[in-house]
């Protein structure tokens, strides 16, 4: 789970890690009464869950209360990459001399939390990673007895700082790698952290990335998910216990298992088309389940042609028969159906289908040709009713 | 041969009582593992289908001598506690079905469990089999037959799926294994080829990688250099966009890595023989020449 930057800030802000004050607004009005409240110049910024903000007009600048309201007019209401923006952050702006990258991330390889610095603060750290790796440095944080001073002091030095600071810098890696550890984060990224005018550091940025199976044991974490910011059907899929993601292409996947529905997809793209989603029902998944997964495929408007694949073996494949039956009952559609069910239950599962009228299958590749097949009849009906009228 | 479990296998089951663990504790004695207990704390002195139920492993251990143990606690229940009961009991394997112990939980329990030398399989995987001789997991077990080829994957029904294609065409499998697909698991890829490259009965290797990490990439070097055996690849996850998690908590491509794209390239760079269908992997373990399985299927 994603969480917004002034959601990270408030993290931040609890283990005493210096950052600028700042107030969420959802209207102008709300922007210019920050900014006159804190008589500074202020940077307005657009809370999307998604980077790259600066550089699509996201973020300004405003001298005034007058330019800060202007600055949320423009900002409210933008689409950033496919998000809509609903908050800005008003924040007082920070006069600095150098921006540096502080993060903690997962390093699978390594099993480990990695702390992560570079002088090469303020642009994305793949960036850096991939132009000038020799500007990272990391340390291994030993599972059992945590981040160690000496190791923040080591990061520290090695990004120039001087004594003063890496006393300060010490204090906020230790408190970042708290935040990360104490709510199950699998990523928290300041970037930058500024040195200004003064020489103190302070965070102008936080991107932290909740892990979430952790988040039964933080109730209050989960609660800040950011409702509006999700895909309505991806929600939808969530709370059922769904794995959804939507995409862009015109075949409806429904598979069980993760990596069979990976693979379907991909040998989906592999037969001609575009798959319009990836669906995975889970293990074991009763008719009811189907049924509403199903529905999440069906209410995409581009989707022309549906791909059930299943193999049955915790999942019994007359359980995926009947849910496929009462969803068709429910909602009538003249989307074409390719099912391919094989293993547990599969002429039991067949034998329910056989009455639905749907186009049947039997390895995965003639499933996917099948259902590219149906896909491409269905746009060019489509067409030629569009043509008609 | 065959890897880590077979006709010796002498399985604890934790959790032995709740939905999954009675159904699948039946399914393997069904198919004929040796599982000689089970634990959960408040039922000991019951039985399921004539295994004996122990409060603690504690028990079980002093009157079974289990030398596995198959993990179906629910994570939100017992997250990796269930892993520590086992392992600080002495137990040498543990296989986690278990779905969502968190990524911090299994970074501590993945070091601990190294210093123990304890070996886990898991969490969040299907568990492994040894068609004919013993099945710890909960995969169908009828589309498994003995023979030569030896199969490691991140996934589970994509796993069958490939299975059944190999058995269909008259392939059997040494051991099936399937590691897991969190971010965070006990034993890699580089893990069990290892043990397939020293395994007497496994001619050929069979693959099955996602996107997300880089195990598959260090699978790859390993490959190129200690592998004399033949190894067929298929990498799922060709057509997920970046940045989104597909199902697997570790099915993720971030920071542009860990993509399909370059798990392929590194596997066909390494000499491993990368297929693009799940079918195809078929054909290529044909064109590979391996030996075809001589024993008929092992009853389910």
């Amino acid at each position: 789970m994603n969480l917004h930057e002034y959601q990270g800030k408030e993290i931040l802000r609890s283990y005493q890690i210096p950052v600028p004050r700042g107030e969420v607004a959802t209207t102008p009005g709300e922007a210019r009464a920050i900014a006159e409240r804190y008589g500074a110049t202020v940077v307005v910024k657009a809370q999307v869950l998604t980077g790259g903000r600066g550089k699509a007009g996201g973020v300004k600048l405003a001298r005034t209360p007058a330019e800060a309201e202007a600055a949320a007019e423009r900002i409210l209401g933008m689409d950033i990459k496919g998000h809509l923006v609903r908050k800005v952050l008003v924040t007082e702006a920070a006069e600095i001399t150098q921006e540096l990258y502080l993060g903690a991330v997962i390093d699978r390889a390594g099993r480990a939390v990695t702390m992560m610095t570079s002088p090469a603060g303020g642009i994305d750290i793949e960036e850096v990673a991939a132009k000038t790796p020799e500007r990272i440095y990391r340390v291994a944080v030993n599972p059992f007895l945590g981040l160690l001073d000496y190791q923040t002091r080591e990061l520290g030095f090695e990004l120039g700082l001087d004594g003063r600071q890496v006393r300060e810098f010490t204090r906020i890696a230790q408190g970042l790698y708290r935040a990360f550890a104490e709510s199950d984060a699998s990523l928290v990224e300041i970037n930058p952290l500024a040195i200004g005018r003064d020489g103190g550091l302070v965070a102008l940025d936080a991107k932290v990335v909740l892990d979430d199976n952790g988040l039964f044991r933080h109730v209050q974490l989960d609660a800040r998910r950011d409702l509006e910011a999700e895909n309505p059907a991806e929600r939808q899929a969530r709370e059922l216990g769904l794995s959804y993601v939507k995409l862009d292409g015109t075949i409806g996947c429904l598979v069980n298992g993760a990596g069979l529905a990976m693979a379907t997809m991909d040998v989906v793209k592999l037969s001609g088309g575009e798959p319009a989603n990836f669906l995975d029902i889970g293990g074991g998944a009763r008719a009811d389940r189907v049924a509403a997964a199903l529905r999440i495929i069906l209410a995409d408007q581009n989707v022309r042609a549906v791909l059930v694949n299943i193999f049955g073996g915790i999942t019994r494949c007359d359980e995926v028969a009947r849910g496929i039956v009462t969803a068709l009952q429910e909602m009538p559609t003249g989307v074409p159906f390719v099912v391919r069910l094989v293993g547990v239950n599969e002429a039991e599962g067949r034998e329910i289908l056989s009455q639905a009228n749907l186009i049947t299958a039997t390895t995965m590749r003639e499933a996917a040709e099948k259902v590219v097949d149906a896909a491409r009849r269905q746009a060019t009906l489509a067409g030629a009713r569009r043509g008609a009228a | 041969m065959s890897i880590l479990v077979d006709e010796s296998t002498r399985l604890l089951v934790q959790g032995i009582t709740g939905r999954e663990g009675q159904f699948h504790t039946q399914q393997m004695l069904h198919y004929g593992t040796t599982v000689v207990a089970g634990a959960t704390p408040g039922r000991g002195g019951g039985e399921l289908a004539g295994v004996p139920i122990f409060d603690t492993v504690k028990d079980a251990v002093a009157a079974t001598h289990p030398n596995a143990s198959i993990v179906f606690v629910p994570a939100n229940v017992g997250g990796a506690d269930p892993i520590y009961e086992a392992t600080d009991h002495g137990i040498p394997l543990v296989v986690c079905i278990s779905e969502g112990i968190p990524v911090l939980d299994m970074v501590r329990c993945f070091h601990y469990l190294r210093l123990n030398g304890t070996r886990l399989i898991g969490p969040n995987c299907p568990g492994l089999i040894s068609p004919g001789k013993a099945k710890v997991g909960i995969m169908a077990g009828h589309i498994h037959r003995p023979g030569s080829i030896g199969i490691v994957s991140r996934s589970g029904t994509l796993t069958y799926e490939i299975v059944n294609e190999l058995t269909n065409r008259g392939y059997g499998q040494s051991t099936a294994i399937g590691i897991g697909g969190d971010p965070i698991i006990g034993t890699s890829f580089v893990d069990v080829l290892a043990l397939f490259k020293d395994d007497l009965q496994t001619e050929a290797i069979v693959l099955i990688g996602e996107i997300g990490g880089t195990d598959e990439q260090q699978a790859a070097s390993y490959i190129e250099r200690e592998v004399r055996k033949p190894v067929v690849a298929f990498i799922a996850g060709r057509t997920a966009p970046p940045g989104r998690r597909m199902g697997h908590a570790g099915a993720i491509i971030s920071g542009g890595t860990g993509t399909a794209a370059e798990k392929m390239a590194a596997l066909r760079a390494a000499g491993v023989h990368v297929a693009e269908t799940p079918a195809e992997v078929g054909d290529l373990i044909e064109s590979l020449g391996v030996s075809r399985a001589t024993s008929p299927p092992a009853s389910s």
